[in-house]
């Protein structure tokens, strides 16, 4: 656990880049701070490894103090990676991932190696290793960035807007890596970021900083967007945190409609009839193994000829799909606002259509989030350790 | 006068006086040079650290090198004689005024982000000087040394003015007091050819020293060729 109590850093010309920070980020968690421009994020990571000296209070990893700690000592078992990742332009790639092995004193031959394992690990192929760093992408650079400060272990690891300089798509990629990694590794991870996105998705804590550096909320993520303290976080969240929030909740408590579901060697008849039974105006019509082909609309199934097989006729395309199973109920509204027919196509994981979701359904289900009671979360099992301290 | 060229001269001194007097010319040259970069590279890096230092460090240096050459050679005889040092010390205290600024702008491009990375992977600031600050500043280093080497061959034509050998000795003595051309273009031309030749072999030496600098130049031959 790292432990900030009263961290104050106040700088030689009087700026107040830390003022009395008490956090605590437990152990094989991501706690993640977010805040505006300013507001002393970099100092509290910088504070850690003792980039930074503290002006008052103290910061603790493990109850030990860093600063009974020699600076170097202690900034070997603290990885730590940067927006621009910082590697070193004159070490091939395999070498730069060696650093803190090699500094450790491990040996030439077993640092290469941890080092090519690394380099397997973060999803870089072998022969990348012996590239130069300018002979890499944005991308891969910040993964060389993650592999290095990965190299010997370190409990700890410190991000200080590792993804921020890479593109979306990128971006995506590297925090489901980071996510995977951290499903493996379980460091303790102090992870900065301006995207609030980012921050849910790889945060277990989320710590918004104010301008002046004093922590404004310190909560889960879905505590955070649920329940901002104030209009400051909240418009930090954003103000479409509602549909943020859904991504909290699984789309299986939706309930899944089949009776507007169709096989498509079903006839045009059969269509125009179940549409003025159910009175529904879409049908989905499905291939093999349930497979989903297309919608139909009520008036045109039944201004078609009534013989003809559904998998005949022109049909809509059925956009995004969700999966039952896996997907939150931001994905099922996100497949229905994109559905030609206004209603998400739910799937089993082989792809099936399990069913079909109505607006109203959509409508009940974000109304009962809404009306959730949100539990007294804790931060990684942990209190959360904002402001209790005395 | 005849021909301006006397073939049948340059074959008979072949070894002496043309081959001595080239070996003399690299010496007086080189030995600066080594010099130079040797008190040049605490100089630069104590510049680079402490800012303030560096200002009137390199007012001392651009002052050394306005003094004639030939005014320090004459301070330095009577002390120093008709020995090598009499030209050593103040060509290589020129070399100084070159490599200084270079060593200190190398030192100032390692990026700001390589600089923390290191010392925040644990790197103490001797480590990283050596280790990581100088290996990314060997660019301009060696960029200093080809501007340092080419003027220092070129002055150490001025030391032969006191006596000292070296190609100026043979363009002086054997040429100019001989009224003979033949050796004073044979001086010239391998003046030239050594100040080529040094710098060749300094561009080689980056080359081999720093593979992990971009060339795109030399990417798109390659690609052409395939
Ligand atoms: N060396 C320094 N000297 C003086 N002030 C500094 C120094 N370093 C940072 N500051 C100031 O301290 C404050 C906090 O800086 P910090 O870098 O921690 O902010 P941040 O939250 O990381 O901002 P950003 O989101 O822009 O990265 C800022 O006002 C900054 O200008
Ligand atoms: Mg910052």
């Amino acid at each position: 656990m790292i432990t900030f109590e009263g961290v104050t850093k106040r700088y030689p010309d009087g700026t107040v880049a830390l003022d009395g920070l008490d956090l605590r980020a437990p152990s094989g968690r991501t706690t993640v701070l977010v805040g505006s421009s300013g507001s002393g994020k970099t100092t509290a990571l910088r504070a850690v490894n003792r980039l930074v000296e503290p002006t008052g209070g103290r910061v603790l990893i493990d109850g030990t103090d860093v600063r009974e700690r020699d600076p170097a000592l202690l900034r070997r078992s603290i990885g730590y990676v940067i927006q621009q990742a910082g590697l070193f332009p004159h070490r091939t790639v395999l070498d730069n991932i060696a650093t803190v092995p090699l500094l450790l004193g491990w040996g030439r031959r077993r640092a290469r190696s941890r080092a090519a394992e690394l380099l397997e690990l973060v999803g870089l192929e072998a022969a990348q290793g012996r590239r130069y760093p300018h002979q890499l992408s944005g991308g891969q650079q910040q993964r060389v960035g993650v592999a290095r400060a990965l190299a010997a272990d370190p409990p700890v690891l410190l991000m200080d807007e590792p993804f921020s300089a890479v593109d979306p798509v990128v971006r995506a990629g590297l925090q489901d890596e980071l996510l995977r990694l951290q499903s493996e590794l379980h460091k303790t991870v102090l992870f900065v970021t301006h995207d609030i996105d980012e921050a849910v998705r790889l945060g277990d804590g989320i710590a918004v900083f104010r301008p002046g550096g004093v922590l404004a909320q310190y909560d889960t993520p879905e505590r955070l967007l649920a329940e901002p303290v104030d209009t400051f976080v909240e418009g930090f969240v954003g103000y479409d945190r509602g549909v943020r929030r859904l991504s909290f909740f699984p789309a299986s408590r939706l309930e899944l409609h089949t009776d507007a579901v169709l096989d498509g060697g079903r006839t045009a008849g059969a269509a125009a009839r179940t549409a003025a039974a159910t009175g529904e105006p879409w049908l989905l019509v499905t291939g093999a193994g349930r497979a989903p082909l297309g919608w139909l609309s009520a008036g045109r199934a039944a201004a078609a000829d009534p013989e003809r097989p559904l998998e005949s006729l022109e049909l809509e395309g059925y956009g995004h799909i969700f999966h039952v199973e896996a997907d939150s109920l931001r994905a099922a509204l996100d497949a229905a606002v994109l559905s030609p027919a206004g209603r998400a196509v739910g799937v089993d994981p082989g792809g099936a259509v399990l069913g079909v979701v109505s607006q109203a359904d959509l409508a009940a289900a974000i109304w009962s989030v809404g009306e959730d009671t949100v539990g007294e979360d804790t931060v990684g099992g942990d209190t959360v350790g904002g402001q209790d301290h005395g | 006068m005849g021909e301006v060229i006397r073939w049948d001269w340059i074959a008979r001194g072949l070894e002496d006086p043309i081959g001595t007097a080239v070996l003399q010319h690299l010496q007086l040259s080189l030995v600066p040079i080594a010099l130079g970069l040797l008190a040049a590279l605490p100089l630069g890096v104590a510049a680079a650290r402490w800012r303030r230092v560096y200002p009137p460090l390199l007012t001392v240096v651009n002052v050394l090198y306005a003094v004639p050459s030939i005014a320090l050679f004459f301070l330095l005889l009577p002390y120093t004689g008709l020995t090598m040092w009499t030209a050593v010390l103040p060509l290589a205290l020129y070399t100084l005024a070159i490599l200084v600024p270079n060593i200190v702008d190398g030192l100032h491009q390692v990026p700001g982000h390589v600089r923390q990375a290191a010392t925040a992977m644990g790197f103490g600031p001797l480590r990283r000087l050596v280790l990581v600050e100088l290996p990314v500043a060997v660019p301009a280093v060696i960029a200093g040394l080809r501007v340092a080497s080419v003027a220092t061959i070129s002055m150490v034509s001025v030391a032969s003015m006191v006596g000292l050998g070296g190609l100026g000795a043979l363009i002086l003595r054997e040429g100019f007091n001989n009224r003979f051309a033949t050796p004073i273009i044979v001086g010239v031309v391998l003046t030239a050819v050594l100040a080529f030749a040094v710098d060749g072999l300094l561009v080689l030496a980056q080359r081999l020293l720093t593979p992990w600098v971009p060339r795109p130049a030399r990417g798109r031959e390659r690609k052409g060729v395939r």
